[in-house]
Formats: C-alpha cells, structure tokens, sequence
C-alpha cells in the first residue's frame, strides 16, 4: 500500500472490499453452520409430514389440481428463503453493530458501508438460495416428480432473499433495541409467510387479500417454484421483474438506514 | 509535511458539541500523544479520521487526502487499533487476521498474516478462537491487526485501557517499535505515563480543543515550573496550606489524599510548609492543572 500512487482514487462498490467482507462470514459461519443447516434441512421435513401428510391425508385432497404434498413442498421454498434470510440478516446485523462492534473495525479499513451492505445481503442471498432448494429435494424424496425447470429455483431464491436479507439489514438498523424485532417479527414478516400461498392457494381468498397477496415478494417466489416445478407461464417473467424490483429497493434502502446508524 | 491535519473542526452531537474548532497538525514520522479526560473529545477526533463521523465544519486532511471525500484512499493507508476489542471471537487468530488483510488488499495475504502472528507473538496460538485468548494476547492481536498493510500512520484509541501493568508495558514496547521505524502515530490517552514514555510531543485536549501543545519537558517548565511541593495531613491543614500558598499566587491542585503547589520554587517565607515533600514538576501537574480533573 504504501506504492501506491499519489491521486489513484478508489471507487464504489470494490471487488476485494465485497469479498473480503464475506470471507468474514464464511470464517464465522463455519462456526455455526451444522446447527444451521441441521434445522434448514429438518424443518421443512417436518411441516410436510404434518401438512402434506397430516392435512392431505384426511382434509385435503387436492389443491389446484396438485396433490397436498406437491403443493406445500413447493410451497415451502418461500418460507425456507424468508426465514433464511429475514431473521439472520436482523439479527446478525444488529449483533454485529451494537454488541461486537465488528462494523466500527470494518469501516476503519477501507470499506464503505455500501460495500458492507452489499457483501452482507450477497452472502445471506447465496446461503437462501441453498436453503431454500431444501424444502423441495424433501419434496421430492417424498414423491413429487423432479422437473428440469427446478434448476432454475436457487435464482429465484437468490433474487427474493437479496430482498428479504436487506429488510433485515434495514430493520436492524432503524431499531433501537433487540425487543424491536418482536413488533417486525409479528406484524410483517408471519403474515408474509402465512399470505403466501404456501399452505392455501390466495386466489380462493377474499379480494382485499388477494391484492395483498400480490405485494408479497413471497407470494411470486411461491408461484415461481410452483411453475418451475410444473410449467411456466408468461407472466412468470413480471413476477421476475417485481423480485428484482423488490430485491433492488431494499438493498438500497438498506445502504440509506444502515449509513445513517454508522456514519454520524 | 504533516501526516493528519485539522483546521477549525467542529463536530456536535444534538446539543452537545464534541469538537469544538479543532486545529492539530501531525507532522510525518512523529508521535503525538492526545491527552485528555473522559469526554475531552479524542474518541470523537479518532471517529473524524476515520471517516466514521463526519464534521460539521472545518477542514480534516489525512496523508494528504481531504476527508470525508477520500476518506477510503486514507483508511487504505493507515492503520487503527480501536479503545474496544472488536475481534471476531468465535473465529480463529489467523482467520481473524485473514479477512482483515483482505479488507486492506494486502497483495500477499499469507505472508502478512505470518508477520501479525510473530509481531503479537501468537503463532502457536493461530488456529485457537479469539475467545479463548487473554486479554493482553487479544490486544496484541488487535495492535498487529491494525498493521497487517504497513500502514504510514497509526491512530490508537487509549491502546492500553484497562490491562495490568506488565502488559501495558509490553505493549508500549511494541509502539515503541513502530515508532523508530518511523510510523507516524496518534495516540489518545489519558494515562499520563503512557503520554510520556511514547509521544514525541502532547497535546492536551479539554472540551473539544487542544489547550496545551509540546514535547513534556517543555510542558511541564512552561506550565508547572520545576518544583512541586506535596502536601499531606488532615483537611483542616490542607485547607490552611492551600490558602497560605494561593494568598502568593501559586497554584494548587489536589493530589488524591494530598494537595499539591505547583511553582513550588517561586514560593517565599514559608507558603511551602516544611513537612511537605518537594518533588520535579511533572506533566501530571500540567494536566491537572489545565484541565482541572485528576489523572490516572
């Protein structure tokens, strides 16, 4: 470093500031990736047995012409991606700010908050995208038919948890305590998960939750999986659209509230 | 040419103003040391250098680059090691010196990461977790990781805050080090001792400002002169004794259990009492005395 040239200038956004920012989480995450991955694969697991097994063998039938485990496997995904992406990015941000002080040391070195968002939301979205194919391999061991579209799946779970993740890292950042996440938890992010159409198609609801439903960056990821799995439909590409659109926003949002919190 | 520079900054938090007009320049291959109390300002002037608080007027330039505009460039060339043990704790020694060279894209990270490991001497300690370390191990390793890239310059936020003896002296030994390499350094403290076994020059800080500047002897001749005069006993006495020297304009300040009269060798027909202990002024005195808190 000291070479370098009088007047070299850096620019946003580096590379190496990006990654280096995630090979702090990779470090980090070796520590505690068994437990996570452990609930990640169990979960899902779970809710198909008491769901698809449970509710499909003695309520439900068929939904949508699909059988109740096809349906909430595929269904699942979404859940897996919010949950995955969400909660850590709350959490994980508001420890790292408030009680390790990690961000104080990463921002002494030549870092800037955009690139910490950034690496942070990237590296939540790539460990979603994993997660969230989880749910449908359970699926399928418990009998829905692979389908080469389902390759496609981790994007989207990229897409939507890059959304997800920077809500998190913007909620994080706009509480003044941890008790916070509680108001966040109840009011935004179960409803989110429950109006999805993950465990009940949206469109037998009423119309008023149908209109939210469409809101739900969730709601178009559980369409999208849906539709990998058995067919897509043109409008797959809005529902794209929307993601990226939602994905964007809030990572920009984030970089805003998350500067604000540090830079003072 | 000076390595940090401040002009006129000011820097306030809602109604409270940290930085109030801040001049302070550090020349190049100098260390300064920035003594203050508690809430004199120096954290606030450590967060402005590092672009982490951004001042409401003034100019800040840092090696040469004006800040908060490159402020980065800036960081990519200095180093800090924080008041607060930010260390990843669940992570290894050399992953947590790692990740940090590749914050500052150090070309070779293996072989930076080698010499952090020697300089803190952890080396045998590289795959344990930071947790498992002990205090004076976890300050060497926040100390070499600040120096991973070799920085020109060095900001150290009361480096040895709260460690036993021995290993402040240890530490000390390492700044030491750098500092005859040539590594400029800004250090605050408010461990008088500290100021000056290590700083080539002291600046005192109180309310924002910088009252006081210069190397500690000449500090000390200017402010304090060259005898200070302790005197201990009941408060009655020190009362009477404090009286006594300030009736002839001398200055006293309290000492803990005892008062101290600075200027002593200026004092006439007995404003000294004779049980008191005459000792060499010192930047303790001048500290006080300037800004009216105790030291430790």
């Amino acid at each position: 470093m000291r070479e370098s040239p009088e007047g070299v200038r850096m620019g946003r956004l580096e590379w190496p500031a990006i990654t280096g920012v995630m090979s702090r989480e990779v470090a980090n995450f070796r520590t505690f990736w068994k437990a996570t991955t452990f609930s990640s694969v169990l979960e899902p697991v779970i809710y198909l047995l008491a769901f698809g097994l449970g509710l499909g063998a003695t309520i439900v039938d068929k939904v949508d012409g699909l059988d109740y485990v096809e349906f909430v496997g595929t269904g699942m995904v979404a859940t897996a991606v919010i949950f995955s992406s969400a909660l850590p990015a709350m959490y994980g941000t508001f420890i790292k700010e408030r009680f390790q002080r990690t961000y104080d040391a990463i921002l002494a070195a030549p870092v800037d908050v955009e690139e910490l968002v950034t690496a942070e939301v990237l590296w939540i979205a790539l460990r979603s995208a994993v997660y969230g194919c989880f749910p449908l391999i359970v699926a399928i061991a418990f009998g829905l038919a692979p389908a080469p579209g389902m390759l496609i799946v981790p994007v989207f779970c990229f897409i939507t948890a890059f959304g997800f993740a920077s809500f998190g890292v913007a909620t994080a950042a706009s509480v003044s305590k941890i008790d916070q996440f509680n108001y966040v938890t109840t009011l935004l992010v179960t409803p989110l998960f429950l109006l999805a159409g993950t465990f009940f198609p949206i469109d037998q609801l009423p119309d008023g939750a149908q209109v939210v439903a469409n809101l739900n960056p969730l709601y178009h990821l559980v369409e999208l999986v849906r539709h990998a799995a058995f067919g897509f439909e043109t409008t797959d590409l809005i529902r794209i659209a929307v993601l990226t659109v939602f994905a964007l926003g809030l990572w920009r949002l984030a970089v805003a509230r998350l500067e604000k919190r540090l830079i003072n | 040419m000076a390595a940090i520079e401040l002009k006129g900054t000011v820097k306030t938090y809602g109604a409270i103003t940290a930085v109030d007009g801040l001049d302070l320049e550090v020349p190049e291959g100098t260390c300064l040391g920035l003594l203050g109390p508690n809430g004199a300002g120096k954290s606030t002037t450590m967060r402005l250098l590092t672009g982490q608080a951004i001042a409401d007027s003034g100019e800040i330039r840092v090696l040469g680059r004006e800040l908060p505009a490159r402020s980065k460039e800036a960081r990519a060339l200095m180093g800090v090691v924080p008041q607060l043990d930010n260390l990843d704790v669940d992570v290894s020694v050399e992953d947590n010196l790692s990740v940090f060279a590749r914050l500052y894209r150090v070309p070779d990270v293996g072989e930076a990461v080698e010499r952090a490991l020697e300089l803190s001497r952890l080396t045998g300690r590289r795959r344990d977790a930071v947790d498992e370390l002990s205090g004076g191990m976890r300050r060497r390793l926040l100390l070499a990781r600040g120096l991973l890239h070799r920085p020109q310059l060095l900001l150290l936020d009361e480096p040895t805050v709260g460690l036993d003896p021995q290993i402040r002296t240890e530490l000390w030994a390492l700044i030491d080090a750098l500092r005859s390499e040539g590594t400029t350094i800004l250090m605050s403290t408010h461990y008088i001792e500290e100021a000056e076994r290590l700083a080539d020059e002291v600046a005192v800080m109180a309310h924002g400002q910088i009252i006081a500047r210069g190397r500690p002897s000449e500090l000390v001749t200017e402010h304090a002169g060259r005898h200070t005069a302790e005197v201990y006993g009941p408060p009655e006495r020190l009362a009477e004794v404090r009286a006594r020297a300030e009736r002839d304009g001398l200055r006293v300040r309290p000492a803990g259990p005892a008062i101290a009269i600075v200027g002593a060798e200026r004092a006439q027909n007995g404003a000294v009492p004779e049980e008191a202990l005459v000792r060499a002024a010192s930047l303790e005195d001048v500290f006080v005395l300037l800004t009216g808190e105790e030291a430790e």
